[in-house]
C-alpha cells in the first residue's frame, strides 16, 4: 500500500475493475497511449489492450451515444469526457437516452454506463475548462451524479458507479486531483452511493459541500475550531439522488446550515438543499440557511478565477455571522 | 442542380434500379409474396392507426405510407439475432422483426409497455430525437465486434436525419472502427415541410459515406427487391468484418409527417399524385401478378386476414388496463432509491383519491 492522489485513485479503481469485470471497457479522447490529458487512464491500454481501452475520434456526443449502445448490449462502458466544458454536446444522449432507456422500455433494456469528466476551477486552465455545471445533470430523473472529494472516496465511489446498473455521471474535482495523498488498499471495496459522508463532527453549525470545496470547507472548519465554533462537515458525494436524511439529522443538532458550492448561485444544488430544509426541517433551524457559492457570472478567465471561487475565508465569515444570528 | 426523384433530368430511382439490374438477384416468388403480405398488413395497420388517432383513441401517429418496401426489405435482410435500431417511421420493419401490432398501438397510444417488445428483445425502441440512434447502432456493433459475435446492427433514419452531426459522427466512427453496422436511409424527400433539396446540396446522401471513407449505395426504395438485395449485401459485408454500409433508399412520404401535420400546406398535390404512381405496394403486386403469382381473390383473402389481425390487435390494445400511477417510478432505476419513497407514497395516495 502506498499513498496516492485522487487522480491515481481513479486510475487504480479503473484498473481494478477492468481486471475483475471482463465486460468493462473504457472509451474517450486520448485515453489510450496518452493515458488521458490528466493521466487518469495511464498504462491501462498497454495492460488491457486497445479493445478494452479505446481511443475515439473527437466527438463528445458520439462518445456518449456509443457508450449507450455498448451498455444496452451488456458491456459496462466508462467514457471519459475530457473536460466538463465539452460535455454539452453529449447532453442530448445523456438526457434524452441514457437517463430514460430503462424507464421507456419497462426494464427490457438498461444503460449501465459511467461518464467521467473533470470539472471545476482553480487550476488556471483556459476558457471552457473551469466550470461547475453539475446541476444540469442533477436535475435529470434516471441519472446519478457522483462527485468524489478525496482519493479514498474517488476509489470507492468510482467502483460503486461502475458496478451500478444505471447511468452515472462521475465528476472529478480536478483542482484536488493531486492535492492530498491517502493510503488506500487496492481491495476493490466500493463505497455506498446515494449517501453523504460526514467528514467532521460538530454541534454548532452544519457545512454541506462537495467536490473541491470540501478542501476549503475542511480548512474553514479548522479555523472555526480555533475560534471555538464546532462545525460539522458533510460531503454530499452523491448529488443525485440526494441524501437529505444525513443533512436533516445534522441540522437537527446544529440548527444552522451553510451550503458551499463552486457552481453559480442561482438554481444551483444549494437551492435544492435549502428548499428541502425549509420544507422539512424548519422547526430545527435557528437561523436562515445560507449559501456560499460562485457568482451568477460567467467563470472569469484564469487571472481572476480566484475572485469567483469560494474560499475558506468566505466560509469562515459566513459561519461566524450565522452562529451569532439570533 | 436540385435533386428531385420525379424530375427526369436527374437519375430517377427507377432508372437506378434498372441500371443495377436487381431483378437478376434470385428472389423467389415465395419471398416476394411474404414481403407483399407484410407490406399490405403494414399499410392497412397504418390506415387504422390514423383512424384511431382521428377518433381520439391513440395519440399523435407518424404514418409510414410509402416506406413499406424499405422496412420489409431491410428487416427481411436481417438475421433474428441482429439488432434493429429504428427511428419512428419503421412500423414495416418492426412487424417483420416481431414487434406486435398491439405494442405499437400501446406506444403511440401513450403506454411505455409498447416498447417492451416481447419478440425482438434486444432491438432498440423507437428513437424520437432525430439521428441520435445512429451512434447507438455503432455502440451495439462495437459490442458485437468486441465479443467476436457475427452479428450486425442495422440503423434506420430519414433523409432529414442526415443533416445532423450525429449521423456524420456515427459514419465516421463506423468506418474508423470498421464496425458491423448498416445505415438505411428512408430518403422520402420530406423532413416535415423541408424538401430534400433544402436539406442537403449533395446530389446523393450516400456521398456522406465517401466523406467517412466508405462507399454507399443508392437504391429505389419503392422496389422491394432492390432494397432487400442491397441491404442483404451490405449486411453480409458487415458480418464478414468488411466494415459499415450506407444505403439510401429513394422513396416518397405518401403521408403527412404525422397526424399533427397537414402536408397540403407545403406540398403540391400534383407531386403527391405522381409519387403515388410509384407506390411500392402497387409495384410489387404488379410484379407478382405478371408472374402469375397473385390475383384479385388472393388479394381479397389477404385483406380479410389483415383486417382480422388488426382488429384483434386493436381489441387487445383497448382491453389493456392503464398502468398504475406509481408505475412511473417502477423502472426509473434498477432499484428505487430511498430518496424517492415519499414521492412514490404520495402518488399512490393521489391515485386512491382519484378513484
Amino acid at each position: 500500500m502506498s499513498k496516492i492522489t485522487l487522480l491515481e485513485a481513479v486510475n487504480m479503481a479503473l484498473q481494478y475493475e477492468l481486471q475483475r469485470d471482463s465486460n468493462m471497457v473504457l472509451l474517450g479522447e486520448d485515453i489510450g497511449l496518452n493515458g488521458g490529458v490528466f493521466r487518469a487512464t495511464a498504462n491501462l491500454q498497454s495492460e488491457f489492450g486497445p479493445t478494452r481501452v479505446m481511443d475515439t475520434p473527437l466527438a463528445e456526443s458520439m462518445i456518449a451515444g456509443v457508450a449507450i449502445g455498448m451498455a444496452v448490449q451488456g458491456l459496462h462502458p466508462v467514457a471519459e469526457i475530457q473536460f466538463m466544458g465539452f460535455i454539452y454536446a453529449a447532453m442530448e444522449q445523456i438526457v434524452g437516452h441514457a437517463a430514460r432507456l430503462r424507464n421507456r422500455t419497462c426494464g427490457r433494456l438498461s444503460c449501465p454506463l459511467v461518464i467521467r469528466a473533470p470539472f471545476g476551477g482553480g487550476i488556471h486552465a483556459p476558457e471552457h475548462h473551469s466550470e461547475s455545471t453539475e446541476t444540469l445533470f442533477a436535475h435529470i430523473p434516471g441519472l446519478r451524479v457522483v462527485i468524489p472529494s478525496s482519493p479514498k472516496r474517488a476509489y470507492g465511489l468510482l467502483l460503486a458507479a461502475i458496478r451500478n446498473p444505471d447511468p452515472v455521471i462521475f465528476l472529478e474535482p480536478k483542482r484536488i486531483y493531486r492535492a492530498v495523498k491517502h493510503t488506500i488498499a487496492n481491495d476493490g471495496h466500493a463505497l455506498p452511493l446515494d449517501s453523504c459522508f460526514t467528514l467532521r463532527e460538530g454541534r454548532d453549525i452544519t457545512l454541506v459541500t462537495w467536490g473541491a470545496q470540501v478542501m476549503e470547507t475542511l480548512e474553514a472548519a479548522e479555523v472555526l475550531a480555533h475560534k471555538g465554533v464546532k462545525a460539522e462537515v458533510i460531503d454530499v458525494a452523491t448529488l443525485k439522488p440526494l441524501d437529505m436524511k444525513t443533512i436533516y439529522s445534522s441540522v437537527a443538532y446544529t440548527g444552522r446550515c451553510i451550503i458551499i458550492h463552486e457552481a453559480a448561485r442561482s438554481f444551483g444544488a444549494g437551492a435544492e438543499i435549502a428548499a428541502n430544509l425549509a420544507e422539512h426541517a424548519l422547526q430545527d433551524l435557528k437561523a436562515p440557511v445560507v449559501r456560499v457559492c460562485g457568482y451568477d457570472t460567467v467563470m472569469p478567465l484564469l487571472r481572476n478565477e480566484h475572485y469567483y471561487l469560494p474560499s475558506s475565508r468566505d466560509i469562515v465569515t459566513a459561519a461566524e455571522k450565522l452562529v451569532s444570528f439570533n | 442542380m436540385i435533386f428531385n426523384p420525379l424530375n427526369n433530368d436527374m437519375t430517377s430511382a427507377t432508372e437506378l434500379h434498372s441500371k443495377r439490374q436487381y431483378d437478376t438477384y434470385p428472389l423467389d416468388s415465395k419471398q416476394l409474396i411474404a414481403a407483399y403480405k407484410v407490406m399490405r398488413l403494414t399499410r392497412l395497420f397504418d390506415h387504422k392507426c390514423i383512424a384511431l388517432q382521428r377518433t381520439g383513441q391513440i395519440g399523435t401517429y407518424p404514418s409510414c405510407e410509402g416506406a413499406e418496401a424499405i422496412g420489409v426489405g431491410t428487416a427481411q435482410a436481417m438475421r433474428s439475432d441482429d439488432v434493429f435500431v429504428p427511428y419512428y417511421r419503421d412500423q414495416a420493419a418492426q412487424i417483420v422483426r416481431g414487434v406486435q401490432l398491439e405494442e405499437m398501438l400501446l406506444y403511440w397510444g401513450g403506454d411505455e409497455r409498447g416498447s417492451d417488445f416481447k419478440g425482438p428483445r434486444q432491438d432498440m425502441p423507437n428513437c424520437i430525437p432525430i439521428s441520435t440512434q445512429c451512434t447507438h447502432a455503432c455502440g451495439i456493433a462495437s459490442a458485437f465486434k468486441i465479443r467476436h459475435q457475427k452479428r450486425v446492427s442495422v440503423c434506420s433514419l430519414g433523409d432529414g436525419a442526415t443533416s445532423k452531426g450525429d449521423f456524420a459522427e456515427a459514419l465516421n466512427l463506423a468506418a474508423v472502427w470498421q464496425l458491423p453496422v448498416v445505415f438505411v436511409i428512408n430518403s422520402n424527400q420530406w423532413a416535415i415541410s423541408v424538401p430534400r433539396h433544402r436539406q442537403c446540396a449533395a446530389k446523393q446522401l450516400i456521398d456522406k459515406a465517401t466523406a467517412a471513407g466508405f462507399t454507399g449505395v443508392q437504391v429505389d426504395g419503392n422496389n422491394f427487391g432492390a432494397v432487400v438485395t442491397t441491404v442483404a449485401a451490405a449486411i453480409a459485408r458487415a458480418r464478414a468484418g468488411k466494415g459499415p454500409g450506407l444505403i439510401e433508399c429513394l422513396s416518397y412520404r405518401l403521408s403527412d409527417h404525422t397526424t399533427a401535420d397537414d402536408a397540403s400546406r407545403y406540398r403540391q398535390k400534383r407531386e403527391l399524385e405522381q409519387a403515388r404512381q410509384q407506390d411500392p405496394l402497387t409495384q410489387l403486386s404488379a410484379q407478382l401478378r405478371a408472374r402469375g403469382e397473385w390475383n384479385d381473390s388472393l388479394e381479397a383473402e389477404l385483406n380479410a386476414h389483415c383486417h382480422r389481425h388488426i382488429d384483434r390487435a386493436v381489441a387487445n390494445y383497448q382491453n389493456t388496463p392503464i398502468r398504475s400511477a406509481e408505475s412511473m417510478f417502477e423502472h426509473l432505476y434498477a432499484e428505487r432509491p430511498a430518496q424517492l419513497d415519499w414521492q412514490f407514497a404520495r402518488i399512490k395516495t393521489q391515485e386512491l383519491n382519484d378513484e
